[in-house]
């Protein structure tokens, strides 16, 4: 479909070390070197290298596509040294990408995309062609852009024509370096986003030079951190190296939020939910009550016919006998889905002053409760948890939480809100009550 | 000026219509032909001054060098050794054009930003085909620039040809001969015709630079 076929490859360093003449480096601005790094990039995973300057990262990068030569060690992509290839068919085979694009102020948009195709002479038909597939793939309609001049764009668009120019010739492998660095905050986390769900697509192994560790953490399914003279400090997954920092430099680049940041990478559906009383209006008061009763929740929570929330009934409030009325329920808990992050969400139920958070599907049916302990049972279990792989959660509708690390967790029972997605919900009110839960704490009763 | 006679002739103009256009044919030939090879030996020096920047102080100082010879004397050097040839000429006439040709081929190439020449060599460009498809193309302003100002420079300096005499003179030798005769008509004709030169060569080049740049003209916000 994409006409990007070419899935990653394996990137290896094998003890590489860069030095230069002391007298050269002591100016400083010269690049800085590496010392015995040695690392292996899974196919079609993004590796961050990610430390403060001068710690190598971007030497590292280099070394890659031999734009500096290693002053010993290996590197190999899939199991073949690096400095066995031709120099320039060695570069045409990895894509590269500069904070500063380097887009060619005397081509358009369409040749400047083209390049590597050309360099490997492709056809003219063939080159017009895939310039147009790749400014579509990177969100620019290529009647629109094709035949303008880099100069004519601005830097968000100029930084997708370089990630575009870059996969043209669909290698397996993508160098970034800070790609994303010269454009502001808000253009920046488009084309990150951008860039994640692309990779989805064409799974590149992808090597990304990053000073700002939020970045490796957002991108990363992997994040090298380099710290000053070209040491790797720590190589592992976001979560590992935010849960369990492998020095005092780690931690400290890292910094005091980890365990926000930890938040920001987890979603719902890392976290075993809740079930919730449930109850409908019209229903009988006397059999709901009882039921609230016996949950430790005392809460029973009101739902409409298509299983959408109306709101809380606190067990005092439910009449003795009669029927249950839509007017009885309390509308307070923010209503998250499985894919909200669990920093979003613990965000979401602070600012509404609850302790649960209601989880719904796409059509806004209720999935189960997600409580602040189970956030805190999440959170220590990942101090020791094994790593996993994140990208598990990121398809749009995940079915259940990866039954891998809710082993590790052991707090409740996840299966009873995993239901099939979307219409035929079971009725959540009739799982076992699980572990004690503090009472949601409604208005009033708060301060 | 003889008393009585008109400052400009217009009947000797018409009746000596032949040789005046010969003479234009003979100084364009002084200011091309220089141009010509001013162009290609700056441009060697550039890319070499680029690659080896060490090379650059002393290119510089010796076209500086060159520059500073009086013309006059260039010719009159050269004359026992080439004769009343075309080479006497050329040869002083191309060398003051390589100062300021190498000077803004060297600034060009320089101008060039380094991150362009980083992505075109990540890319996998040979260093030739960069050369030739990248920095040459993006030197193409600054030194159409130096060119403009050699040509204006060159067709000025032309008319000092004139000591070569009839056969190469150019529009020098009118000049020459209009003082000496005391023709104003003379004089006059060929200082205006050099400068006419002067103008439609600055002109051509300007007429030039905007075709093989049209990305230059390409700003923001234009389509």
């Amino acid at each position: 479909m994409t006409g990007l076929a070419t899935h990653g490859a394996i990137v290896q360093f094998d003890n590489v070390s860069k030095s230069y003449d002391p007298e050269a480096t002591k100016s400083g601005r010269g690049p800085a070197a590496v010392n015995d790094l040695s690392l292996t990039v899974p196919a079609g995973k993004i590796c961050i290298l990610v430390g403060p300057s001068g710690c190598g990262k971007t030497t590292s990068l280099k070394m890659v596509n031999r734009l500096i030569e290693p002053t010993s060690g290996r590197i190999t992509i899939d199991g073949v040294d690096v400095t066995t290839q031709e120099l320039t068919s060695l570069r045409r085979r990895i894509g590269y990408v500069i904070q500063q694009v380097g887009l060619f102020p005397h081509q358009t948009i369409g040749e400047n995309v083209a390049t590597v195709p050309r360099l490997l002479g492709w056809p003219k038909a063939r080159l017009r062609e895939r310039s147009e597939e790749l400014l579509g793939l990177v969100g620019l309609e290529p009647a629109r852009y094709r035949d303008r001049y880099p100069s004519q764009l601005s830097g968000g668009e100029r930084q997708r024509v370089g990630v575009a120019r870059a996969l043209a010739a669909d290698p397996p492998i993508m160098l970034m370096d800070e790609p994303f660095g010269a454009v502001d905050p808000i253009v920046r986390d488009r084309l990150q986003n951008e860039f994640l769900r692309l990779q989805e697509t064409i799974a590149k192994t992808i090597l990304f030079v990053t000073h700002d560790i939020d970045e490796a953490i957002k991108m990363g399914d992997l994040v090298a951190v380099f710290q000053t003279g070209g040491i790797l400090a720590q190589f592992g997954t976001p979560l590992d190296i935010l849960a369990a920092p492998a020095s005092e430099f780690v931690a400290r680049f890292v910094g005091q939020d980890r365990g926000l940041k930890r938040l920001s990478l987890l979603r719902v559906s890392d976290v075993p939910l809740q079930a919730a009383v449930t109850a409908r209006p019209g229903d009988g008061a006397a059999d709901a009550r009882r039921r609230a009763l016996d949950d430790p929740l005392r809460y029973l929570l009101m739902i409409d016919a298509s299983n959408r929330p109306l709101g809380w009934v606190a067990h005092g409030d439910i009449p003795a006998e009669g029927a249950l009325t839509e007017t009885m329920a309390n509308p307070v808990s923010p209503t998250v889905n499985k894919r909200t992050t669990l920093k979003d969400a613990l965000s979401m139920m602070l600012d509404a002053d609850v302790q649960t958070g209601i989880v719904v599907d796409r059509t806004g049916a209720v999935q189960g409760l997600l409580t602040v302990d189970a956030i805190a049972a999440k959170m220590r279990a990942g101090e020791h948890a094994p790593a996993f792989d994140q990208l598990a959660a990121s398809e749009p509708e995940p079915g259940e939480p990866g039954a891998d690390e809710t082993g590790a967790m052991g707090a409740a029972e996840p299966a009873e809100e995993a239901p099939e997605p979307a219409e035929e919900e079971p009725e959540p009110a009739d799982g076992e009550p699980p572990d004690a839960v503090p009472p949601l704490e409604v208005g009033p009763g708060q301060q | 000026m003889i008393e009585g006679q008109p400052l400009i002739d217009f009947g000797w103009i018409a009746g000596h219509f032949d040789s005046i256009v010969q003479r234009i044919v003979q100084h364009l030939q002084l200011t091309i032909l220089p141009l010509v090879i001013g162009i290609v030996i700056s441009l060697i020096l550039a890319v070499w001054a680029v690659r080896q920047p060490r090379a650059y102080g002393p290119v510089t100082a010796i076209t500086g060098l060159l520059y500073t010879i009086p013309s006059l004397a260039a010719f009159a050097a050269l004359r026992p050794i080439f004769g009343l040839s075309l080479l006497t000429a050329l040869i002083p006439l191309t060398t003051y054009t390589l100062l300021i040709l190498f000077r803004s081929f060297a600034a060009g190439f320089s101008a060039v930003p380094a991150e362009i020449l980083e992505a075109a060599e990540g890319m996998g460009y040979t260093r030739r085909q960069r050369l030739l498809r990248v920095e040459l193309p993006l030197a193409v302003p600054l030194m159409i620039a130096g060119v403009r100002l050699a040509s204006v420079t060159t067709i000025g300096l032309a008319t000092i040809a004139a000591v070569l005499g009839d056969t190469f003179g150019g529009l020098g030798q009118l000049i020459t001969e209009g003082i000496q005769n005391f023709f104003p008509t003379k004089y006059l004709l060929g200082a205006a015709l050099s400068v006419v030169l002067a103008f439609a060569a600055d002109y051509l080049f300007v007429r030039f630079e905007r075709l093989v740049t049209p990305w230059a003209r390409a700003r923001a916000g234009g389509r």
